[in-house]
């Protein structure tokens, strides 16, 4: 980029360049921006990406269907149990697999723990880079709570590669619902000292309200989704809109703000934390009305069988055979699913051609179409304030580069 | 929610097929989404027509990829996905292009949100974007020669010996 010249208003000449990134500790992810500054304040900002892009839906293309889970892990690495539910709920609707109740409101317990875990890491991160680094420390001992509950459930924290087409691969153990109990006991009290240092503090009101304010219109035609599409005062949330694993029994609201400034979305992620909550506490007591034991559709061809099993009886033997080397009758089809991730509607449009390895598989990632927007945004904010602005939009780097 | 049931599937097709005839075609309506096929001349135009019209308001691109079927005689694809907020529905628009002379008229004259979409499919398919504002490579590296989601190009090495993927069925 070249220098911009600066009119008489302007104490310097021309524009300094500032590159921000690609190994910027405030960035939080790797990615560049390079901006051009009349002193703080930013004239013009270009965005490069691409530094951890791993050609996941190249790599797709030449993979069956349960290796492509792990991929799912690396896209949006905060909350990747929902990437992976999206990916196999995306494969049971091309496969018209029915899942019981029980596996949806698991899902929905897990789904949400890592919703808040997501939001949780957001919202501390924007507390950090306007320099109040305590709530930041509260939160993150509940969120090692959360990845706890994670690892009793599939024996992973970050990377879960969690469940199996059809649900999981098995129950919840008791050990684990009695740590979602107590979750549930624990982190409310938690997170009101952590709303407390933050909704009414003076300093943070100073810093976030008004700060790269954006219309509904604007977000909208920006692609926007997720909390900072609500924040501009648009209630689009997959969740409600086309509902999936049993959304549509629940009762929770969706939350959103008026004017999309950094106050907006930090208030819109904290709200949904405490409807996640709510989500959890109804799946809990509805998974506990629903027959014991069940975790998974009855879909042999497509779910993995136990280990014990596999060495124990000819007909797991095949089934794990087949599934493994992709032996399995795929339909040729096109669909798409979206599920309402950390950040938005995150989708996968897949088209088979009846082979074991998708035809086309295309990621829709919302960290990839929300941070288009950024240098719009950034222009004509002090670099601090676009700091805050950048982690108020929560990119994701994997999901940025996919 | 008495709105939503008179807006479905076919009725989007009948309108679109009353405006423009012959150039709506290949529809289909797999697991629930309705899918047409246009013509490069047409795609802005009839997603114009989608996003204008008051009662689908179609002003929402989920989402825009790109295809590639080397059988094919259009060999190269674009796919869209609209998404109307106010009647909840969806349609995937697509638009088949030679592999000698891919071209598209851009959708970032509609969807300002086109713009990193189209930049990523040019960057995997080669697909150029005709008037888009900054049509360069977004997640490769800038001097990239190839364009690597088309099928021609190898995932791996194609000298490497230790690995033989046929074993695999890939």
């Amino acid at each position: 980029m070249s220098h911009v010249k600066l009119g008489e208003q302007s104490i310097e000449k021309e524009t300094n360049t500032l590159n921000l990134g690609p190994t910027h500790p405030a960035t939080h992810g790797v990615f560049q921006n390079v901006l051009e500054l009349d002193g703080e304040r930013i004239v013009s900002a270009d965005s490069t990406i691409g530094y951890i892009h791993r050609a996941f839906e190249k790599i797709a293309e030449h993979r069956p269907f349960y290796q492509i889970t792990p991929l799912t892990d690396r896209l949006n690495y905060c909350s990747s149990p929902i990437n992976n539910m999206g990916w196999h709920m995306t494969v049971e609707k091309l496969l018209n697999i029915q899942t019981p109740k029980r596996v949806d409101y698991m899902r929905i317990i897990v789904m949400e723990l890592s919703r808040i875990a997501d939001h949780l890491i957001c919202n501390s991160v924007i507390g950090v880079d306007s320099g109040a680094y305590t709530g930041f420390l509260y939160v993150f001992q509940k969120r090692e709570d959360i990845y706890e509950i994670f690892e009793e459930i599939c024996g992973s924290r970050l990377t879960t590669n969690m469940g199996r087409i059809g649900g999981f691969e098995r129950d919840f153990n008791a050990t684990a619902i009695a740590k979602i109990k107590r979750f549930l006991v624990e982190f409310p009290p938690v997170m009101r000292e952590f709303e407390n240092l933050f909704n009414r503090n003076r300093i943070f009101i100073d810093r976030c309200v008004g700060v790269t304010p954006i219309s509904a219109e604007k977000a909208l035609g920006y692609s926007w989704s997720g909390p900072i599409l609500r924040a501009a005062g648009v209630d689009y949330d997959v969740r409600v809109m086309s509902p999936y694993c049993s959304y549509d029994e629940f009762d929770f609201d969706i939350p959103v703000g008026t004017n999309g400034d950094i106050y907006d979305r930090f208030i819109v992620r904290n709200e949904e934390i405490w409807q996640s909550l709510r989500l959890v506490e109804q799946a809990l007591v509805k998974m506990e009305k629903e027959p014991k034991g069940i975790f998974n559709a009855q879909v042999p061809d497509y779910c993995l069988p136990p280990k014990e099993d596999v060495y124990n009886s000819m007909e797991a033997l095949i089934y794990h055979f087949k599934i493994v080397m992709g032996e399995i009758p795929i339909p040729n089809s096109e669909v798409y699913h979206s599920v309402e991730g950390g950040n938005g509607e995150v989708g996968f449009y897949l088209a088979t051609d009846g082979g074991r390895a998708p035809y086309r598989l295309h990621f829709r990632r919302p960290s990839f179409i929300n941070y288009q927007a950024y240098s719009d945004l950034a222009v004509g904010c002090l670099i601090s304030d676009a700091i805050l602005s950048l982690s108020s939009l929560n990119v994701i780097a994997g999901e940025l580069d996919a | 929610m008495s709105e939503v049931t008179t807006i479905n599937a076919q009725s989007i097709l009948d309108k679109l097929k009353a405006k423009f005839g012959e150039e709506i075609f290949d529809s289909s309506e797999p697991y629930n989404l309705l899918t047409f096929s246009t013509t490069k001349e047409s795609i802005v135009d009839v997603i114009k027509f989608l996003y204008e019209d008051q009662e689908l308001k179609f002003t929402y691109l989920t989402d825009l990829c790109g295809i590639h079927y080397p059988d094919q005689e259009l060999q190269l694809g674009v796919i869209y996905h609209l998404h109307s907020l106010t009647k909840n529905i969806r349609v995937r628009i697509k638009v088949f292009l030679p592999l000698t002379s891919p071209r598209i008229p851009t959708m970032t004259t509609v969807f300002p949100g086109a713009n990193w979409m189209e930049r990523e499919t040019y960057d995997f398919f080669g697909i150029i974007f005709e008037g888009h504002p900054d049509l360069r490579r977004i997640l490769n590296v800038d001097d990239m020669v190839a364009f690597p989601m088309r099928k021609e190009f190898p995932l791996e090495d194609p000298n490497r010996t230790d690995k033989n993927d046929e074993y695999f069925g890939r």
